[in-house]
């Protein structure tokens, strides 16, 4: 082996995510990919293209247009000993599976006594930017990240994207994973990441003076804010939640600890967000270590516009981020 | 509570120097137990706790010299979360003007609550003069920030507040530069970066007494001691308008009852002429109170208690004037005891701190020297002054006879803002009264 040695070649998210799907497909025969237009069509935003081919119709589904009743036969299927990747095109179509996500996937091993477990994933994109407006764009990642019994990740990273899924579906309860719609071009290489879990928070960016939490969508505003910052001599420490349920508080906590200031990003709507978790928490925990109240930044609470500079308008853009860390002061 | 302040040991001390701690982190303390010895430019000191609890941090190091109101140290109090209150318990103990240290908490484990704050401002409303009532606040009001501010509430960050704790800096002196001119972190660094006491009235004495301080040890403390008594009396000439009395007192009948009160007693506790006259001089405050107390905020406070703070000299230079407690009730031979410690513990430089900080009124006595009378300076912020001299054989015209009599001149320094002269007058003479009924001392 020289993976050490061999240069890496730059890969799209929706690459990586794709070899992901492989990978699991390839390692554990149990594992079938199941959702609308994932097989003929190569996927809604084209990341299982070219997967039908490779490994057939019986491994990778193509199913009727009913939420409901795929992620319901996910469950069964999981339940009947398989390993299920279901992919939903959008969280706000995950809407009309959520009876089967909240009340039978997240409940069944409680409500089991233990006997049954779900071994499920289930894909999902979110967020907008792309001007699909508001029945394709929200971010809806709260509320699952609101339910006991599910894992909520929310891979940001090329490195994310390719490796947190063989975990989710190694896990014996049921995992969902939120891929932003605007991260599918992003383009990088693959690194060897020390992160590889799925439980954990990662510092994306080392910094002193103000902590910056983001995921998913936000942590390149976050990121591009942070140069901004630096440029004006501020230096902002970028946290990458990585995982929204159980969210990792320690790492953010420490950083704030360091820091003493906290700038929430979050592309949700702000009341009842994640980033309203993330400032509840700092409050709780690290109140004596703040030097300037927890500040958010979220999308305007509103139906995402489709005018392309509305939607820009309600997004958390990175100079709003500038603006945030701005006002703290100190 | 929490914070164990570097104690006012006296109105002229400014700083202190914690020399020793006799307690660690952890170590559970109870009132009146010592917790450090403190030196001050005049002496060294045993300093109590006033409550009990549980030893936090030490936040000054032995041979550290901060200013008085300094965080030393950091105590629990056993009922923790008791000290703790919440951001809400504030805010309603500061609309309804309540001090939240002086409520008593019937929570979990003494924990203050609402109900507990709400009932003290019920009873302190119903307390106050007519007119003074404060006009409850609807809620939401628009104008609640404004008499935030107007109540002198400094807006401060939770880090900044801890660290000035830390730092030992006054946050509500601290310029305030975050939003809504909020005291933040830089702030409170700026602050401490600031040389100690800057542009306060102690600023020129303290830097003038570290600039004293640079020379060689003895010399030092000599000056500085100087330097302390020196600012002290200036204030009282400045401040209080005294006035002066003196009167002969026969102390025959004293004289006489002494030797033969001291006939029944071992040499080691022998009663001296100076312990009647500190009682004596404590019992006559009963008759003439405005002569015992503070004069503090352009007032008389008199004091119920009777702390008679005994002028001793010490063989360095300087003089010190620690106080004897509650001396109108104590047994003759008890005060003698007191008297006799005190004078040992002076001069070998270990005296608590309230016993430095809390004399209600001072006795000096220079018969010792031959000086035949003393007109004193009144140590602020008291109010009266009584000074003895020898005691000596004269010439007395009495029922008509001539005769040779032990006599002393006592004389007042008094306060003119608490009392006047026929006050003061009246007070010579029952102390005057008192001595020549020994027995009954």
């Amino acid at each position: 082996m020289s993976a050490a040695t061999t240069p890496t070649t730059a890969i799209t998210y929706r690459e990586a995510m794709r070899e992901a799907i492989r990978e699991a497909l390839v390692r554990d025969e149990r594992v079938f990919l199941m959702g609308e237009d994932v097989g003929r069509y190569g996927g809604c935003y084209a990341v299982s293209l070219g997967l039908l081919e490779e490994f057939g119709p019986e491994r990778i589904r193509d199913t009727p247009l009913s939420e409901s009743a795929f992620v319901g036969a996910g469950i069964g299927a999981a339940l009947g000993g398989m390993r299920p990747i279901v992919e939903i095109m959008t969280v706000n179509f995950s809407m009309l599976a959520l009876d089967q996500i909240v009340n039978n996937a997240a409940a069944l091993l409680y409500m089991s006594g233990g006997q049954f477990n779900v071994p499920l994933v289930i894909r999902m994109t979110t967020g907008a930017g792309r001007q699909v407006a508001a029945q394709h764009s929200h971010s809806l990642e709260a509320w699952y990240a609101h339910v006991p019994g599910l894992r909520v990740l929310s891979p940001a990273t090329i490195d994310d994207a390719r490796r947190m899924l063989w975990p989710s579906v190694c896990d014996p309860d049921p995992v969902i994973i939120f891929e932003h719609g605007q991260l599918y071009n992003a383009r990088g290489e693959l690194t060897e990441d020390p992160v590889t879990d799925i439980t954990s928070a990662a510092i994306r960016r080392r910094g002193e003076d103000v902590t910056i939490v983001a995921f998913g969508g936000t942590l390149g505003p976050a990121l591009e804010a942070s140069e901004q910052l630096a440029a004006q001599g501020i230096e902002a420490e970028v946290i990458d939640l990585r995982s929204l349920r159980p969210l990792d508080s320690e790492t953010f906590l420490a950083s704030v600890g360091r820091t003493h200031r906290a700038v929430v990003v979050d592309e949700g709507w702000r009341t009842g967000s994640v980033s309203a978790e993330v400032a509840a928490r700092i409050t709780e925990e690290a109140f004596y270590d703040l030097d300037a109240p927890v500040t958010r930044v979220c999308s305007a609470e509103v139906p995402m516009p489709y005018a392309k500079h509305l939607e820009e308008a309600a997004l958390p853009q990175p100079d709003k981020v500038v603006a945030a860390v701005r006002q703290l002061g100190g | 509570m929490g914070d164990f302040t570097m104690p006012s040991l006296g109105a002229d001390m400014e700083e202190g120097t914690v020399n020793q701690w006799l307690v660690k982190p952890g170590d559970e303390v109870h009132r009146g137990d010592i917790v450090a010895v403190v030196e001050t430019e005049k002496s060294t000191i045993e300093i109590e706790v006033f409550e009990n609890g549980v030893v936090d941090e030490l936040v000054v190091e032995e041979g550290e010299t901060v200013p008085v109101g300094t965080v030393i140290a950091r105590l629990t109090s056993e009922t923790t979360a008791a000290t703790v209150h919440s951001p809400v318990l504030r805010h309603l103990a500061e609309q309804l003007h309540v001090d939240l240290s002086s409520v008593t908490g019937s929570g979990v484990g003494g924990t203050v609550t609402r109900a507990d704050v709400e009932r003290a401002g019920a009873a302190r409303v119903e307390g106050a003069p007519p007119g003074t009532r404060p006009v409850p606040q609807r809620r939401g009001q628009r104008h609640r920030k404004a008499a935030e501010r107007a109540t002198g509430r400094t807006r401060s960050s939770p880090y900044a507040r801890r660290l000035a704790s830390q730092l030992g800096i006054d946050v509500a002196a601290v310029q305030g530069s975050g939003p809504g001119g909020s005291v933040v972190e830089a702030d409170v660094r700026r602050a401490a970066a600031e040389p100690a006491g800057t542009g306060g009235p102690m600023a020129a004495s303290v830097e003038a007494a570290g600039e004293v301080a640079a020379s060689s040890q003895v010399g030092d403390k000599q000056a500085a001691m100087r330097q302390a008594v020196g600012a002290l009396m200036a204030r009282s000439k400045r401040e209080i308008p005294h006035y002066y009395l003196s009167t002969t007192i026969d102390v025959a009948a004293a004289v006489t009852w002494l030797e033969r009160a001291n006939l029944e007693r071992p040499v080691t506790s022998r009663l001296v002429l100076p312990a009647l006259l500190v009682k004596a001089t404590a019992r006559a405050v009963a008759k003439v109170p405005e002569m015992n107390g503070f004069f503090v905020d352009d007032e008389f406070r008199p004091s119920a208690a009777v702390h008679v703070g005994v002028a001793i000299s010490l063989r360095s230079g300087g003089v010190i004037a620690p106080a004897i407690h509650d001396v109108d009730t104590l047994a003759l031979d008890d005060l003698m005891r007191a008297l006799r410690d005190l004078v040992v513990r002076a001069r070998s430089g270990v005296l608590r701190s309230s016993e430095m900080s809390d004399p209600t009124i001072t006795v000096t006595n220079l018969g010792e020297l031959g000086v035949e009378s003393v007109f004193g300076v009144i140590y602020p912020p008291q109010v009266a002054l009584v000074g003895f001299g020898q005691v000596g054989d004269r010439v007395v015209a009495r029922d008509g006879m001539v005769g040779v009599r032990p006599c002393l001149t006592a004389t007042l320094s008094a306060d003119h803002r608490a009392s006047d002269g026929h006050r003061g007058g009246r007070f010579l003479a029952e102390i005057d009264r008192l001595l020549q009924e020994p027995e009954t001392l």
